[in-house]
C-alpha cells in the first residue's frame, strides 16, 4: 500500500514510503509536517517594484499633461462658442440723418417696431450722448452731434427661446424710417465662427499630439517595466500556465498599474483647474482677471471637461494593460 | 550500445514496487536534429523513447547538449529536423494551449532554479497548482508535507533570496514534482549540494518514479548515476547513445 505523499492521489498523510526508503538509503526521515500554512496572499506579478513605480511616475506626469491640454481645448472651445454666441444675440438698428426728419421721432418708431416683433427680448436705443461717448476715441469728447450727421443707434436683444422673423422686422424699418437699415452682424459672426473654429482645431491638434506622445510615452514604459518581469513570465510557462493565464496576470496587473498613474495625472489636472477657478473667482473685478474671463470664460471646464479628462486616463489604462499582454504574448513567442 | 526504447529494470532501489498501467510511450525522438541558425547541427540524428514509468540519466561531457536536449525534450525548443511526439502526440501539430497542457504533465528542474524572489518558499512550490487553477485549501497540506520532505519545513515562509544553494536546488525540485507530473526533468538536479543531500534528493526522484512518472536526470556525476542501475542516455559529439 502506497501512503507516501507522491503515491495517493489524493493527498500525503503518511511517510510509510519514506520510511521503507529510508532504510535502503540510511538517512533520517523528513520531517513531519509541523503546521498548516495560511492562505497565500502574494499576487504573482509583485505590486511594488521599482519598475511599477516608475510606470506610475511616467503615467501620472504623462496624463496631467494631457489633462491640461484636453481640459485647455475645452475651455478655449467654451470660450469662443461664448464669444460667438453673444454677439449673435444682439442686432443693430441704425438710422441715418435724413433731412427734414426728426432722428428722435425715427428712434422711437424703430425702437417700437422692433419691441413689437415676437422673439425681440430687449430693446434700448442709445441716447445722444450715449452715442457720443461711442465716438469719442476717434473723434474727441465735446462733440457736438447735431453738427454731424452720426447715424443713431439702437441695440435689440434677440430672445433666447424664439428667433424673430429678422427679414420681415428689415422689410418694415426700411418702409416706415427712410435711412433705418437692421445689421444682424453676419460678417462679424462669420468672422467669430472662422477664429473660434481655428481655435478649437489647432487646440485639438495639440490634445492629440500630446495623446499621441503619452501613449507612446506609457507604451516605451510599460515596456521597460514588462522587461524586468521577464522571468516571472519564463516560470509561469515551465510550470505550465496557459499563455491566457500569464497574460491576464499581467495585464490585470497593468491595469490597476495605469488606473492609478491616470487618476493620479487626471485628479491633479482637474485640481489645477479647480484651483485656477477659485482664484479667478478671488480675484473677481481686477483687470487682469477680466483679461482672463474674456478670453477663457471662468476657467471652469465643466462635465465635457471632467469627461474628457476620465476618458484619457481609460485610454491610458488600457495602452498600457494591451502594452503589457502584447509583451507577454511576444516573450512566450520567444520560448517556444 | 544498446537499442534505443529500454525501460529502466534491475535496480534494487527502483524496481521492487508495483507499477500503474502502461500508457502510450511518454516521449518519441525520430532522426531529430537540432541547428541554431545556419551554424553546424548540435544535436544530430537523435532516435530513443523514454517509456512510462521509467528511469534515466542523461550524462555526457560539459557542452555536449544535455540542457538543450532536455529543452526540447519541454518543449521550449523545435527541432530543424525529425519527430517529437509528446504523450503521443506530435508536438508540430499541436495547438499552443495544447502544448502548455502537455507541459503541465512535465516537471522541469533547471540548472538555475528560476525561483521567484517576491514569493515565498511555500509558495514557490505550490505554484504549479494555483496556475492549474486549484484553490489554496486543496494543496496546503500537500505542500507543507512536501516541503517538510524535501527538508525545508522549517523555511516555508522565507523568500528565495535568503536560501542557501541547496534550499533552492531543493525548492525547485519540490516546485517541479507537486503537480506530480508524468514525466520529470532535472538538470544537474544535485549540482549545488552535498554528497548526503545528493542522495536524498536522488531518493525523491525514485519515489516519484515509484509513483509513475518517468524520471531523465541530466548530470555528469558518475557517484550520483552508480546509486541506480537505470538507463543511461550518452551524449557525446551532438549524437546519442543509450546504454540500458
Amino acid at each position: 500500500m502506497r501512503a507516501d505523499w507522491c503515491c495517493t492521489r489524493d493527498g500525503c498523510t503518511t511517510m510509510t514510503e519514506a520510511r521503507r526508503v529510508e532504510k535502503v538509503i540510511r538517512e533520517p526521515p523528513p520531517e513531519p509536517a509541523a503546521r498548516t500554512p495560511p492562505r497565500q496572499a502574494t499576487p504573482i506579478v509583485p505590486i511594488d517594484s521599482i519598475a511599477g513605480n516608475a510606470l506610475v511616475a511616467v503615467i501620472a506626469i504623462m496624463t496631467f499633461l494631457a489633462s491640461l491640454t484636453a481640459g485647455a481645448v475645452v475651455l478655449v472651445g467654451a470660450a469662443a462658442s461664448e464669444w460667438q454666441s453673444a454677439v449673435a444675440r444682439e442686432v443693430t438698428i441704425q438710422i441715418r440723418p435724413t433731412p427734414r426728419r426728426d432722428a428722435d421721432a425715427d428712434v422711437a418708431t424703430a425702437a417700437a417696431i422692433a419691441g413689437a416683433t415676437p422673439g425681440i427680448s430687449d430693446v434700448r436705443p442709445y441716447t445722444r450722448s450715449e452715442s457720443a461717448a461711442l465716438l469719442e476715441p476717434w473723434l474727441g469728447t465735446g462733440l457736438l452731434l447735431d453738427d454731424l450727421p452720426v447715424p443713431r443707434v439702437i441695440v435689440v436683444k434677440l430672445a433666447s427661446d424664439r428667433m424673430p422673423d429678422l427679414n420681415s422686422l428689415r422689410r418694415v424699418l426700411a418702409e416706415r424710417i427712410p435711412g433705418a437699415s437692421l445689421d444682424d452682424h453676419r460678417g462679424w459672426i462669420d468672422r467669430m465662427r472662422g477664429m473660434a473654429n481655428s481655435a478649437l482645431a489647432l487646440g485639438v491638434g495639440v490634445m492629440a499630439l500630446v495623446l499621441a506622445a503619452t501613449v507612446l510615452s506609457v507604451m516605451f514604459a510599460t515596456h521597460g517595466a514588462m522587461a524586468t518581469n521577464r522571468p516571472i513570465v519564463e516560470v509561469l510557462h515551465f510550470v505550465g500556465a496557459r499563455r491566457a493565464f500569464i497574460a491576464a496576470e499581467f495585464q490585470r496587473h497593468f491595469l490597476v498599474l495605469g488606473l492609478k498613474g491616470g487618476a493620479i495625472g487626471g485628479g491633479m489636472a482637474l485640481l489645477a483647474f479647480a484651483v485656477a477657478h477659485l482664484l479667478g473667482s478671488y480675484f473677481r473685478g481686477t483687470a487682469g482677471e477680466d483679461q482672463m474671463e474674456a478670453l477663457f470664460g471662468s476657467f471652469s471646464i465643466g462635465l465635457t471637461g471632467c469627461a474628457a479628462v476620465i476618458a484619457q486616463v481609460g485610454i491610458i489604462a488600457l495602452v498600457t494593460a494591451l502594452t503589457s499582454r502584447l509583451t507577454v504574448q511576444h516573450t512566450l513567442k520567444a520560448l517556444e | 550500445m544498446k537499442q534505443p526504447g529500454g525501460a529502466v529494470s534491475g535496480s534494487p532501489l527502483i524496481g521492487g514496487a508495483s507499477r500503474p498501467a502502461r500508457e502510450d510511450r511518454v516521449v518519441r525522438f525520430e532522426n531529430v536534429g537540432l541547428r541554431y541558425g545556419l551554424g553546424p547541427e548540435v544535436l544530430r540524428d537523435l532516435t530513443f523513447r523514454i517509456e512510462p514509468d521509467s528511469f534515466q540519466f542523461l550524462t555526457g561531457p560539459s557542452g555536449a547538449g544535455k540542457s538543450t536536449l532536455l529543452r526540447l525534450l519541454f518543449v521550449s525548443l523545435r527541432p530543424t529536423r525529425g519527430l517529437i511526439t509528446l504523450f503521443g502526440q506530435d508536438i508540430s501539430n499541436v495547438s499552443r494551449d495544447a502544448l502548455a497542457a502537455l507541459r503541465r504533465r512535465v516537471g522541469i528542474v533547471l540548472q538555475d532554479f528560476r525561483l521567484l524572489n517576491h514569493l515565498t518558499t511555500y509558495e514557490n512550490v505550490s505554484l504549479p497548482l494555483r496556475v492549474a487553477g486549484r484553490s489554496e485549501e486543496t494543496y496546503r497540506h500537500e505542500v507543507a508535507e512536501l516541503l517538510h520532505w524535501v527538508g525545508l519545513g522549517d523555511r516555508l515562509w522565507a523568500l528565495p533570496p535568503v536560501l542557501s544553494g541547496g534550499e533552492k536546488q531543493r525548492a525547485a525540485i519540490a516546485r517541479a514534482v507537486i503537480a506530480r507530473p508524468k514525466l520529470l526533468l532535472a538538470d544537474e538536479p544535485t549540482g549545488n549540494v552535498d554528497p548526503a543531500l545528493a542522495r536524498r534528493l536522488l531518493r525523491l526522484f525514485i519515489e516519484l518514479h515509484k509513483s509513475g512518472t518517468s524520471i531523465v536526470i541530466a548530470t555528469h556525476d558518475i557517484a550520483l548515476m552508480d546509486l541506480v542501475d537505470a538507463r543511461r542516455l550518452v551524449l557525446h559529439e551532438g549524437r546519442l547513445h543509450d546504454y540500458d
